[in-house]
This record gives C-alpha cells, structure tokens and sequence, in this order.
C-alpha cells in the first residue's frame, strides 16, 4: 500500500500557467504536517535538551545558564546510597521500585485473571466489563480523594469492621510511613487493573478456536490449554500491557498528591513527586531538572526499544 | 469485541464439578465487582449523609435522611484555598480549557494523520516517530523550561496590554493551558487517525486527485464524512486525559481563580480549616468525576477503543 501512496499523480499538463500553483498543491501537505512537526521538535525536544542543560548548573530558584557541571547528579547519586536517615531521593527510588514492581505484576495477574474468568460464556458480562474498567475513567485526584477516605483508620474501613464486629483488626497504612507506599499500590491497580483486564479480554477473544479444540481432543485440561497455549499466545499483549503499565507507574504523581498528600515526611514520594518539590517549591532547580532527566532516561530504555520495533514492523 | 462468544469447550468432569466451577467463577466475578465498585459507593453514599452520620455511623450504611446540601455546599460554597465560592467557578475553568483544546488538537490530528498516510514522503516515518514519542516523555522534562516560556509570554502580554490595551491571551493561564494541552496531545491525535486512515482506501484520494480535487476538498469531501468513529475516539480519550489532568494544571495554574477542577477538588480536600466536611469533599470528588463517568456511560465502546489505540498500535 504504501508503494502506491509515494507514487503522487501528477495532473497538470499544462506545466507553465499551473506550475506554480500545482507546486504549491505538492508541498502543501508538508505546509500542513510543519507546524505541528515544529511545535514537537522545539517543545518536546527543544525543552528536553534544555532540561538537561540546566540539570548541569547551578540553577537554584532562577535558571542560571553557566554550566558547572555535574554537580545535581553527583549529589542525586549520593543521596541514593543515604539511608540513615533515609534522603528523599533514597525515599523516592525505593518507592518507584516497590510501586512500579507491585503495580505492574498485580495488574498483569488481576487483569489476565479476570479476563480468563470473563471468557467463561459468563451470563452478565456486559454489565461487569464496564464496572470493572470505569476507574480508568475517573481522574487520578477523584482515586485518591476516595481512597484516601475509604482507607482512613478513623473513619473507613478499620472503623467499618471495628463495628461489625472484629474489634482487633488495625490498618493504618495510609498513615504509616513504611507502609504508605502499598496504598498507593492498592489505589493504582484499583484504577488500571480493569483496563489490562480489557486487554487481555480482546486477546483472548483473538485467539482461533480451532487451535483450543485441537488440544482438548488431544485431552488437555482447562489448566493446561491455559498455561501451554493461551498464555503464550497471548505473548504480544503482555508486552504492550506491560509498556502500558510501566509508562502509567513511571509518570504517577497525582495519585500520590491526592492520596498520601506525599505521605509522613514525604515517604510516598515517587521521583516525579520528588521532582515537582524540589523544583518548585525547594528551589534546587538543577537538582529537580537532574531528577527529570533521570526518569526520561527510564522512559527511554523502555518506549524507544518498543515505538522502533512497532513503527518497523508498518510498512507491510 | 463482546459479542463474540468463544466457541463451546466441552468439559471432561461431570455435571456436579461443572456447576460448582460455574458457582465459583461466578462468585469471584462479583467479588471483584464490589472491589471495584466499593470506592465509588462509600463517595456517593457519604456525599448524601450529614456530617452527624458520618461520624456517628457506618460507612457503608445508605443515608438515613438523604441531604442534597452537600452539593450545594460544594458548588456553591465551600473554600478553595482562602475564596470560599464552591467550585463551580473552577468547573467552568476545566470547560474552558478543555473544549478548545480539545477541537484544536483532534483536528491537527486529523490533518496530520491524513498527511502522513496519503501524502507519504521521504522520513515520514521518522516524523511520525518522533512525534509519538513526544506522547510518552514524563511531562517532568519539560516542565520547567515550558513554565519559563509561559512566563516570559505573560510579561509580554502585560506589555501588549499596555501597549495595545489587550493581551491577545498572552498570560491568561486558561490560554497557556490550551495551548500546552494542544502541545502535548497532537502526538496522541496523529497516532489515532494515522492508524485509521492507514486502513482507508487509498484508491478512493488516487481517484479524486485524477478528477482534479485538490489536497483539502479531498480531505473535506471523502476523508471527514468516513472519520466519524475515529473523531468520536479521539474526543473523548483528549476530553478525559485533559479534564483529568493534574501536573500542567497545578504547574501553570495551581493558584488563583483560573485553576482547573482537579487541583480545585485537591484544595478543597486539603484545605486544613475547622472541622474537615467529609461530605462536602465527596461530593466535590463526585462533580469533578460526572463528567468523564458520564461519558463513559454513554460511549463507553468508543472510550476503551481510544484507551486501547493508545495501547496497541497497529
């Protein structure tokens, strides 16, 4: 198809009254296309490039523009190995590698779960479907504010059972610095889970169903269709849902702000939380724009792999 | 997609083991509906009950005596911040801001997507490439130089205000919000309709060019009038995203009267005065999801289509 695209005809015969007319006719798809080309090039990567330039200065409240080197990324690499007590950036990482390990495997598991459960000929689906997919609807301010509600010792859950009964139960997570982080958990796979679900339910509902009656008829067990040839051929959707989801964990902030309000002394903070602070309300703007830099690299190793091997695949 | 029932898989074990699997299959699938529906419950119910019942009662109990007042108290009067006004102003703000970004980027998208699958040339891909990638950097590296930017723009708007007697929207956060939004979301808009015109005839634009049609009569008359699903995708994934979105909003309009609803919503919880008004919180939390739910009540096909175009390419 694409051969045919790049082969433009030519419809004027008449060259010298049409010439310049038809020349701007040729160009002018690319007069379209450039303003939105220039507007990515100069404030996507024009922006990045000047993110890292101030990442290697001493920028503090103002932007300054004199380069002395890698100062932020020095001390960002200090403050990794600071434990006791614990930097914020220490704080941050640790907290990205729990949330975005926990996000990424429960909503993987959740999703492919209820999906398979879905698949059963399940009378209702059409009403389960949307309920388990529309937190993904909702923003992630709405998640935290009802989370933080519904996750608060004094008056959500602990209270609830406390009166039904089982007096001894204790969950104060949301207010626990070790433990705030799995709150953010629990919110964040609450909100994507159902998306993944979906998913996996629209592979699965690729999949040929002469290949499932081939193997029953050689005498395989629900369990084993499932582990031997669904899962593997589902394969291409972990991928994606996996990109999906480590893309959606790298880039939360909001759920942290809404939920934790960053948590006691700042233990729910995620490297996007502890760059907004340190930016703007901490004035150590190299530090800030060293820390950004960080989790665009991250994104990098992950999309780029991923975006060239989809976009090589195109040209069928 | 749900309409298409897996082929019948007989099963080996007798009729009593398959209906207690049914029973349990069953049984799970609810479990994991109340899971899911539970958040939204405890918000609906407490935004409904007085703060007496609250503290007093249980959680998950309906409302004795059901109250409207919250609502009103939360669009009409409670404080953001030190105003005390309700949010409605700041519903308004999100309206503001999101319909226009909205129109402006789904039609950039549009043509872009046409450009780049029927007018191909030489690094199209490339172009295409970049630009997706733009969809998935972490909004952090560029936020500072873009606050920058949004800063000089508005001393120069106060200058042209001098000058001239108006901006021209040089400043006005609701604008510089449009604009970043419309910045930051043609990477996703290309991508929709460059998957969707990809599969379109491309006989169809050979054909008219042979009839002399020129680029946008053909992109007028034949491309548009077939692009009705993809703008009804595109709409609502930019509608949600940018309705729904925090950073930008609380980076370039996170104080005063032009905020966007969620960092209002994220005020009005966190404001620390008196006694904290549960309801009144819940009930905010509620206005500033209706409407996103709404659409997703009535074009929910259309919304998990987008979500998943984001998702899977190709």
């Amino acid at each position: 198809m694409s051969s045919v695209a790049t082969t433009q005809i030519k419809l004027t015969p008449e060259r010298s009254r049409a010439s310049v007319r038809s020349r701007l006719q040729d160009a002018l798809p690319k007069i379209v296309l450039a303003p939105s080309f220039a507007i990515t090039i100069v404030f996507v990567y024009g922006f990045i490039l000047w993110t890292i330039y101030l990442s290697f200065t001493n920028s503090k409240t103002f932007p300054s523009y004199a380069i002395t080197g890698g100062r932020a990324y020095q001390r960002l690499w200090r403050w990794t190995f600071d434990t006791d007590p614990p930097s914020s950036w220490y704080t941050s990482i640790t907290n990205m590698g729990i949330f975005g390990f926990l996000y990424i495997l429960i909503c993987l598991a959740l999703g492919l779960f209820l999906a398979i459960l879905l698949d059963q000929k399940i009378r209702g689906e059409g009403v389960l479907r949307p309920i388990y997919l529309y937190p993904m609807a909702l923003s992630f301010i709405v998640t935290g504010v009802a989370w933080k509600w519904f996750l608060d010792p004094g008056l959500g859950l602990e209270q609830t059972l406390h009166q039904w009964g089982w007096t001894s139960f204790h969950f104060d997570w949301i207010k626990n610095k070790d433990f705030v982080i799995y709150t953010v958990v629990i919110a964040g796979v609450w909100q994507a889970s159902g998306f993944i679900m979906a998913m996996f339910l629209a592979g699965l509902r690729g999949i040929d169903g002469e290949i499932m009656k081939a193997a029953q008829i050689d005498g395989a067990t629900t369990f084993q269709l499932y582990r031997r040839i669904v899962i593997p051929l589902l394969r291409p959707i972990f991928l994606s849902a996996f990109i999906v989801l480590a893309h959606l964990a790298i880039k939360s902030y909001d759920l942290v702000v809404a939920l934790t309000s960053g948590g006691p002394g700042g233990s729910a903070w995620l490297p996007s939380n502890f760059m907004y602070e340190y930016t703007f309300k901490r004035n150590e703007m190299a530090v800030g724009s060293a820390s950004a830099v960080i989790m665009l690299m991250t994104i990098v190793a992950i999309i780029v792999p991923y975006l060239y091997s989809e976009l090589r695949e195109k040209p069928r | 997609m749900s309409a298409v029932a897996t082929p019948a898989r007989p099963s080996s074990g007798g009729m009593n083991v398959k209906l207690v699997n049914r029973i349990v299959i069953y049984g799970l699938l609810a479990l994991f509906a109340l899971f899911y529906l539970m958040p939204l419950f405890v918000m609906l119910v407490t935004s409904f009950k007085t703060m007496d019942e609250i503290q007093n009662g249980n959680m998950l109990s309906l409302p004795k005596a059901p109250t409207f007042a919250p609502w009103l108290k939360a669009w009409g009067e409670t404080c953001v911040g030190l105003t005390c006004a309700g949010i409605k102003g700041y519903f308004w703000n999100s309206i503001k801001m999101v319909v226009p970004a909205v129109l402006i980027s789904t039609m950039l998208g549009a043509l872009n997507g046409y450009v780049l699958t029927k007018w191909r040339f030489r690094g199209a891909t490339l172009v295409f490439g970049l630009m997706l990638f733009a969809c998935f950097i972490p909004f952090q590296s560029v936020l500072l130089p873009m606050a920058t930017i949004l800063g000089s723009l508005g001393r120069f708007g106060v200058t042209l205000q001098n000058t001239f007697g108006t901006s021209f929207g040089l400043g006005n956060p609701t604008v510089n919000l449009v604009f970043v939004h419309v910045v930051y979301g043609i990477g996703f808009t290309t991508l929709f309709f460059r998957n969707y015109y990809e599969a379109f005839p491309t006989e169809l634009v050979k054909a008219a060019q042979v009839d002399g049609a020129s680029f946008f009569q053909i992109f007028r008359r034949i491309m548009l009038p077939n692009s009705m699903p993809i703008f009804v995708v595109t709409v609502i994934y930019q509608f949600t995203n940018i309705w729904n979105d925090f950073l930008f909003a609380s980076a370039y309009a996170g104080t005063g009267d032009a905020m966007p609803m969620t960092v209002a919503l994220n005020n009005v919880v966190n404001t620390s005065t008196g006694v904290v008004e549960y309801n009144v919180n819940m009930a905010a939390a509620m206005i500033a999801a209706l409407p996103t739910l709404l659409v997703y009540v009535l074009a929910g096909r259309y919304f998990v289509r987008g979500l998943m175009a984001g998702a899977v390419k190709g």
